[in-house]
């Protein structure tokens, strides 16, 4: 068993000829709030989506919550939580319908399921909405419901992918909260933002460039190491080099 | 197996609750059958049919008598002449002319050939012919019982259309139907509601969650091989119910083999729906790459003899071509399973090469 939440070692994934992610190695401890950076295309979410087991690595190896994503992947599924860049929720079942069947799915009892349903909606203030179809309530709290129930299994880690694009900056702090109470909690948070505010809030973050680490540590390290002042700087320092 | 029974629970609401396809993918079988059923005919009646004689007797009236009386032909008139036969079939009063010769009471008797000439409207070359058959039985039939020659020998031909006597067009578009309607609402419905997955993201939570990708496929598609179910049960109540269409064999083997065309449309739109991103290119795809063949190449609307080689071979490897013999075999022939075995053996081994490609690609997962 490993001690940390994720370990990766020069985990590689090619498309053809292109690179998307090149030997990738870092490790993430329990209860870590950890953020993957970078521009559009440099190979975030293709990380992302080999550690969840979406897309088969070319190279390397990794473990994820104590197990082998090659070769364990099933008793990784039951542990991990994720939440797309894409709404993932069914907009044609309602709050309660959802919440019912990704339970049902990861095995919660239905006094589980009736339960989680009634702390989390109390959690984000959505309790009155519960019998309405998914379709009719605002993005912003779709946003939070749908990390509630990346959530409601209680996995050890959870996955958030670009988790608050196109949410406004109080819905944004609002879910960000939601991070660190779930990080609190003990769960480990993975999240991938080109939003450089929101890395700040992250106990440490990598920057990646052209599918490989460029930079990692706590936004304070990676500040000092580059000699910034902001991450907005070195972001800028490290996808453009010729601008700086 | 509390997770499966929520995931199907939840197809099943997205069908329910999206009404306006519901209703289309329930009621659209009926509608087809009607419109196939009263529209689309191939047996013919009613044809409009003038007879041309120069020198009428009581030989040519007997004729004349027969088509009259026949509920096949309409006679529109005996002429002398040929003169408005040409107007007659251009604007469209005439299809069919009998043009008998100058004396032909005469030539009746004497030891001549009776050259008739029979015109056809050929503008629809399928009723066209239906129509010259007919009008040719006719003639024979009236030429073996109005020569009476003592010692000449006489041929008497009876034919019979056997199964189908009356040629009746109801048996051979049901059993077409039934194949059309399942390849709409199994295999393109389940290709749509796989790539709908697909495109709102759906699809990549139930990948990374514990269910088995069998378990998402069986749960996708569970509730469309009930909606297949029962639209096959609506089209063949309508056409035994309407039309009055035999079911010579047994019901229990029709509608097994039936579920067994379901799963092998089931299977199609599963291996469309892992190639297909998006809900549009799966339905391009299964209207192009299944509703097409399974019209124009399973014998439903062209003889299968009547195509080119190429394509004759190509429809062994269209299910439906399987399918609409079984059907056929079942319904019209009454045959059983000591005779259609090698159909359905055909027809297993489809579905299971599918389901065994779709599986491998769906191994590969998304990219």
């Amino acid at each position: 068993m490993s001690a940390f939440a994720i370990e990766t070692h020069g985990l590689t994934r090619r498309f053809g000829e292109f690179v998307a992610v090149r030997d990738l190695t870092f490790h993430v401890a329990q209860g870590e709030v950890f953020g993957f950076l970078g521009a559009n295309g440099a190979g975030k979410t293709t990380a992302m989506r080999m550690l969840i087991g979406l897309l088969e690595p070319s190279d390397g190896s990794a473990q994820v919550a104590g197990y082998d994503i090659a070769t364990d992947s099933e008793a990784v599924r039951r542990n991990i939580g994720y939440m797309s860049q894409k709404f993932s929720l069914y907009d044609d079942l309602t709050v309660q319908e959802n919440i019912t069947l990704y339970g049902g799915i990861y095995g919660l009892s239905n006094a589980q399921i009736a339960e989680r349903t009634h702390a989390l909606l109390g959690r984000i203030g959505l309790e009155h909405a519960r019998k309405e179809l998914v379709r009719r309530i605002p993005l912003g709290w779709k946003q939070q419901l749908a990390l509630s129930v990346a959530l409601l299994h209680e996995p050890k880690i959870v996955f958030l992918d670009e988790p608050t694009g196109g949410v406004d900056p109080i819905t944004r702090r609002r879910f960000w909260e939601l991070i660190y109470e779930t990080a609190a909690a003990g769960t480990t948070v993975l999240v991938t933002t080109h939003y450089l505010d929101e890395a700040e809030y992250c106990d440490r973050l990598s920057i990646m460039v052209e599918g490989a680490i460029a930079a990692m540590g706590t936004p304070g390290e990676v500040k000092r190491e580059f000699g910034v002042t902001s991450l907005d700087e070195l972001f800028l320092q490290l996808t453009r080099p010729g601008a700086a | 197996m509390n997770a499966f029974a929520g995931f199907v629970r939840k197809e099943a609401f997205h069908i329910l609750r999206d009404r306006q396809t519901f209703w289309i993918l329930l009621l659209m079988p009926l509608v087809q059958v009607l419109i196939f059923g009263y529209a689309v005919r191939t047996d013919v009646r009613d044809v409009r049919i003038a007879i041309v004689d120069p020198t009428p007797s009581t030989a040519t009236r007997a004729l004349v008598q027969r088509f009259a009386s026949s509920s096949r032909f309409q006679l529109m008139g005996v002429y002398p002449t040929m003169q408005s036969l040409d107007d007659g079939f251009r604007s469209g009063v005439l299809r069919q002319a009998v043009v008998l010769p100058r004396d032909a009471d005469r030539l009746l008797r004497g030891q001549a050939t009776l050259p008739i000439q029979l015109i056809t409207d050929g503008a629809d070359p399928n009723t066209g012919s239906v129509m010259q058959s007919y009008a040719t039985a006719i003639i024979q039939r009236w030429h073996a019982e109005s020569v009476v020659r003592a010692g000449s020998l006489r041929i008497d031909l009876a034919t019979r259309m056997r199964y189908n006597p009356t040629l009746e067009s109801v048996n051979l578009f049901v059993p077409g139907l039934i194949a059309l309607v399942l390849t709409i609402v199994s295999a393109m419905m389940t290709a749509i509601s796989i790539t709908r997955e697909k495109e709102t993201g759906t699809m990549e939570m139930l990948l990374v969650s514990p269910l088995h990708p069998w378990a998402i496929v069986a749960g996708k598609v569970a509730p469309y091989v009930a909606m297949g179910f029962a639209n096959v049960l609506l089209v063949l109540g309508a056409a035994w119910g309407v039309f009055g269409m035999p079911l010579r064999g047994s019901l229990v083997l029709l509608l097994a083999e039936c579920l067994l065309y379901i799963l092998n449309a089931l299977a199609l739109g599963i291996v469309i729906s892992t190639s297909a991103q998006t809900q549009r290119t799966a339905m391009i795809a299964a209207l192009a790459g299944l509703l097409l063949p399974t019209l124009m190449l399973s014998g439903f609307i062209f003889p299968l003899e009547s195509l080119p080689t190429p394509l004759r071979l190509f429809t062994n490897i269209v299910p439906a071509r399987w399918f609409l013999l079984i059907v056929r075999g079942i319904m019209v022939k009454g045959a059983g399973l000591a005779t259609l075995w090698q159909e359905t053996l055909i027809l297993v081994g489809m579905t299971l090469a599918l389901l065994v490609l779709g599986a491998r690609r769906l191994a590969i997962r998304l990219d």
